[in-house]
């Protein structure tokens, strides 16, 4: 099978027999595509996945925020997304006081936390309660495109699997575009090489074997 | 004498193109971006966004902003030209905005903008045309949904000839300049400004010949992002 990467404009196909879905508009009685992507044409809908494109955030994504701001009883948390979220003082992991919040955390502090909100005009709340929430006190973070999280994590996380079994490292993906990584300093190196590659070749067939092969597999 | 034995002062037909060479995605701290040749335009765009709009008091809760704008450096030109936005540059930012604004789908960014940053290094006639043609290749490369890839091009009247994409002696010698930005697959108009004088029925044949143009723009756009894929492409 080949993989087809359209681009803005291309007809994807017939509206007659197939219904646009993400990535595809429809006009007249033909579907096209409205961005830059690998075309994906199986059961009812065309979709196109994008291969560029900033952050959109979705209900239930785990994402890394950066303390942006500090109220009373809230933050505003920078999620690499065109909207500020907000994470309030319930949705904290803390038990705390009105104007107690800069005691926990300060504008800067790295946390992982869950989206919980997000309504018609992209007003969206994040929530730190639940199993991957914390607030991130060592190792690195970096950034890559967020369309290329699906391909670093794989099917089933078996990329994310690979890069795990032969660094050695700790690795938490953020659907942001954020990576979290704790380990050695060599590995951790190896590491970061490691996904710019996936990043850059994300579009491309044998990935997973080329990888391997570079992390001395 | 601009044209002489149906030949004009390069060397081109009258309805043929100056040689382009586009390539995508050439800023790595840009969402998206392209570095445009065409004869002798030099064409630097960069897309960024779509990103929190600010102030705040700028964001429409209904849509994106789209905000493009066209700079030329002081030594694009013969005579340096002194730097900054002036009156001209103004009115090309707002009206090659209002062209890339009308392709994409800004309902699905609200209260975001998408920036925008033409650049031209290097002028020789038609860098309005350059400059859309490029932001259409960055705003694709940026992954920003569009309608179409929009392109631009323009015709003109030389010596009561109609002819195709001006070089800057023709521009200023000749009758008349027509660009025109088109979304090639519908044909929809996005811009059209005219200078100079040309009957309705010459205006007519440069429009239609610059659609022509346009779309065989249109082909080396999307050849450009293609072949930013394809580098890695194993066999």
């Amino acid at each position: 099978m080949m993989r087809r990467i359209v681009l803005p404009g291309s007809v994807v196909g017939n509206a007659k027999s197939k219904l646009p879905g993400k990535g595809v508009f429809k006009e007249g009685d033909k579907l096209y595509a409205s961005r830059l992507g690998i075309l994906e044409d199986k059961g009812k809908y065309v979709n196109v996945i994008p291969l560029a494109g900033v952050y959109d955030p979705n209900v239930g994504d785990t994402v890394i925020g950066v303390i942006q701001e500090v109220f009373k009883n809230a933050w505003i948390v920078d999620i690499n997304a065109p909207y500020p979220a907000i994470l309030n003082m319930e949705d904290a992991p803390w038990k705390m006081e009105y104007g107690e919040t800069a005691k926990y955390l300060k504008v800067g502090d790295v946390i992982v936390a869950l989206i919980k909100l997000v309504d018609e005009a992209r007003n969206v709340e994040v929530s730190m309660k639940g199993k991957p929430c914390r607030k991130i006190e060592d190792g690195i973070i970096i950034e890559v495109q967020p369309s290329k999280i699906p391909r670093i994590i794989g099917k089933n996380a078996s990329m994310l699997n690979i890069l795990k079994k032969y660094t050695q490292c700790w690795i938490f993906v953020g659907q942001n575009g954020r990576i979290w990584i704790k380990g050695e300093d060599d590995k951790v190196d190896l590491l970061i090489k490691a996904i710019r590659k996936i990043e850059k070749e994300a579009h491309t067939f044998g990935l997973t074997e080329r990888i391997i092969k570079m992390l001395g597999g | 004498m601009l044209i002489k034995d149906g030949k004009r002062v390069d060397g081109r037909k009258p309805d043929e193109l100056r040689p382009i060479k586009i390539e995508a995605g050439v800023l790595y701290r840009a969402d998206g971006s392209c570095y445009l040749e065409w004869g002798g335009n030099k064409v630097l765009a960069a897309v960024y966004g779509p990103r929190e709009a600010l102030p705040r008091h700028i964001q429409d809760p209904t849509k994106a902003l789209v905000n493009a704008r066209y700079n030329m450096a002081s030594f694009s030109v013969e005579e340096r030209k002194r730097p900054g936005p002036d009156r001209r540059s103004i009115e090309i930012s707002k009206v090659t905005s209002e062209a890339l604004e009308s392709v994409i789908f800004t309902e699905l960014f609200p209260r975001t903008v998408i920036d925008i940053s033409i650049e031209v290094l290097d002028a020789e006639a038609g860098t309005r045309c350059a400059g859309i043609t490029a932001a259409g290749v960055a705003l694709a490369d940026a992954g920003i949904p569009m309608r179409d890839i929009p392109v631009a091009c323009a015709a003109g009247k030389v010596d009561g000839t109609i002819v195709l994409d001006l070089t800057s002696e023709e521009d200023q010698e000749g009758d008349a300049d027509l660009p025109v930005a088109i979304a090639p697959r519908t044909e929809e108009i996005l811009l059209l400004q005219m200078d100079g004088h040309m009957t309705y029925k010459e205006f007519e044949e440069a429009l239609e010949l610059a659609i022509k143009g346009c779309k065989e723009i249109a082909k080396l756009q999307r050849k450009a992002l293609l072949n930013k894929y394809k580098a890695f492409e194993v066999g």
